[in-house]
């Protein structure tokens, strides 16, 4: 510390644009330098995980879309299999290439929204104009086939809700063919830009060895070249039956992270096309009355559909005594559904692993001995929502 | 093109080749192996995992509260060997009071966030822990909302 200056401690946030939601970060400052950083979390504690304790699991579906709310089909998906898993049950084709292409699409959504915010970040104002307007059409998209546009919840245990409408195909693979088209602008405008170039790379640049000690996943842990993406490492959703190529960063810097999220995005445009072109006919969920809801015509016409409904609301499932962990590859990373069930038609205990929390603990190691600045880079590096740190 | 696949012939192989004593029991349910080690031996055990057998990630760590079967809380980690594609669960009872298990976060410095998380929620202390403060609520706060005799409603809902 230079002796004409004395530390300064500041407050990042709770509110501030660039903190993505409600986290403080206490920066002691030596000049512009960041001696210590410290990120303060807990203002969005709203326990999901308790409530649902409280709640069938049915009942627990529309809470997991509020985890990440940029990404509501990705964390349906993660409880969906998890329950699945504890049943022992498989859904049919159709149900799984669905379930994909929704995850996908969500996977490009929350991206988009990264690129928007983080551009935005650190001062280039027009990716985010460019950007909402494609993530403008996935929201029209999942509206279509869901009704929801942030929250679809459209997956449901042993399948999906209901059938997507007519044209829906087409349109989501009209966007996919005009997708890449579109991400070209974005690289226009940053890829190659001298400002863009010089806020990212060799900013909080990440080791192997630290990734794996922070337990880091998805995009921030493949940007120091570690290709860990559950859904080659351990598929779930049939994703082994998909030809799409994993993306790795050789620096671990927010530059190469930046151009991993990028490459993401194309592949899951191309992990969408394939499941368009294979889409197979057949039933969205499974055939049995004490796990999936009977087709709602059928609850107005029918009387044993009206009572396997009612069961199915008032009790719930009851799945076996036991317990299962399910991890999923989430457009933040790795998210982790551990349920403990008791046989009873409600989950003794749930835990959710999410991404965001555990990739936010490395902020510190990054922006300690970086200038102030950087560390808006690095909080849009990691990706964090803030209601996926604190759930 | 396929993908690598979940390797649990290799999570079998792990399990035969830990100290026998240190292996309290074992179970299979879904095809995910979980062993359930004492305490005492939990650093012993978990420091055999990650430098011999390669579990480098530790994926997640909680608890489960058994109230009011005693003893009541149970600390469960998640691991995962990137080389192997191998997914193991391990398994240790908190059986002092107050409930108190061996830090691992010496071993992986993720673990920090995650005890902090479990102390917060459920009251479980980690021994060794370097610095064991609430992280998501205020350190005011009474009591550890996640523990089964805590009230959904909160903590001064008075039903009269």
């Amino acid at each position: 510390m230079s002796e004409l200056t004395e530390r300064l401690i500041l407050n990042v946030g709770p509110q501030h644009p660039s903190t993505h939601g409600v986290l403080r970060v206490v920066v002691e400052l030596d000049g512009e330098v960041i001696v210590r950083c410290t990120p303060d979390i807990g203002y969005l504690h709203r326990g999901i995980e308790k409530l649902m304790e409280s709640k069938t699991y049915h009942q627990c579906l529309p809470l997991t879309d509020r985890i990440d709310y940029l990404a509501g089909s990705a964390n349906n998906l993660g409880f969906v299999l998890a329950v699945e898993k504890l049943l022992g049950i498989e859904v049919p084709p159709r149900a799984r290439y669905l379930r994909v292409i929704m995850a996908e699409m969500t996977r490009i959504s929350s991206h988009l929204f990264w690129l928007a915010t983080h551009a935005h970040d650190l001062g280039a104002m027009t990716p985010l104009f460019y950007t909402f307007r494609e993530r403008e059409q996935l929201m029209d998209l999942f509206e279509a086939v869901a009704g929801g546009r942030l929250f679809p919840c459209y997956f449901r245990i042993g399948g999906v809700a209901r059938d997507v409408p007519d044209g829906w195909t087409e349109a989501v693979r009209e966007f996919c063919r005009t997708f890449p088209e579109k991400m070209k602008d974005y690289e226009t405008l940053l890829t190659k830009n001298p400002i863009w170039i010089r806020r990212t790379r060799g900013v909080g640049v990440l080791t192997v060895d630290e990734v794996l000690d922070y337990g880091l996943s998805g995009p921030v842990a493949r940007g120091s070249g570690i290709a860990w993406d559950v859904r080659r490492a351990d598929p779930y959703c049939g994703y082994d039956e998909f030809d799409f190529v994993v993306p790795v960063g050789e620096n671990g810097d927010t530059y190469d992270r930046y151009l991993v999220r990028l490459e993401e995005m194309r592949q899951s445009a191309r992990i969408i096309m394939q499941a368009l072109d294979r889409l197979p006919a057949g039933d969205i969920a499974v055939q049995d009355p004490t796990i999936a809801y009977p087709p709602k015509a059928d609850v107005f016409t029918k009387i044993e559909s009206l009572i396997q409904h009612f069961l199915l609301v008032e009790d719930g499932i009851r799945p076996p005594q036991g317990e299962v962990f399910h991890h999923t590859e989430a457009p933040k990373g790795e998210l982790g559904f551990y349920i403990v069930s008791d046989g009873t038609s409600r989950p003794f205990r749930v835990k959710v692993r999410t991404p965001s929390f555990v990739n936010l603990q490395v902020l510190s190691k990054m922006a300690e001995g970086r200038l102030l600045a950087d560390l808006i880079a690095l909080i849009g590096t990691i990706d964090i929502v803030l209601a996926d740190v604190d759930r | 093109m396929s993908g690598e696949g979940l390797s649990r012939a290799y999570v079998e192989e792990v399990i035969e080749g830990l100290p026998a004593q240190a292996v309290r029991g074992r179970t299979c349910f879904r095809d995910q192996w979980t062993i359930d080690v004492g305490a005492e031996d939990l650093l012993a055990v978990m420091t055999e995992l990650r430098n011999r057998w390669g579990f480098r990630y530790l994926i997640d760590l909680t608890a489960v509260d058994f109230y009011p079967q005693k003893p009541r809380f149970q600390v469960v980690y998640h691991l995962w060997c990137h080389a192997h594609h191998a997914l193991l669960r391990v398994k240790t009872w908190a059986e002092t009071d107050p409930p108190s298990v061996p830090s691992v976060s010496g071993l992986w410095t993720t673990a920090d966030w995650h005890e902090r998380e479990c102390y917060d929620l459920l009251g479980i202390h980690f021994a060794g822990h370097p610095n064991l403060r609430r992280i998501l609520l205020p350190e005011t706060w009474e009591g550890h909302p996640l523990r089964k005799d805590y009230p959904t409603e909160g903590p001064d809902w008075d039903l009269d």
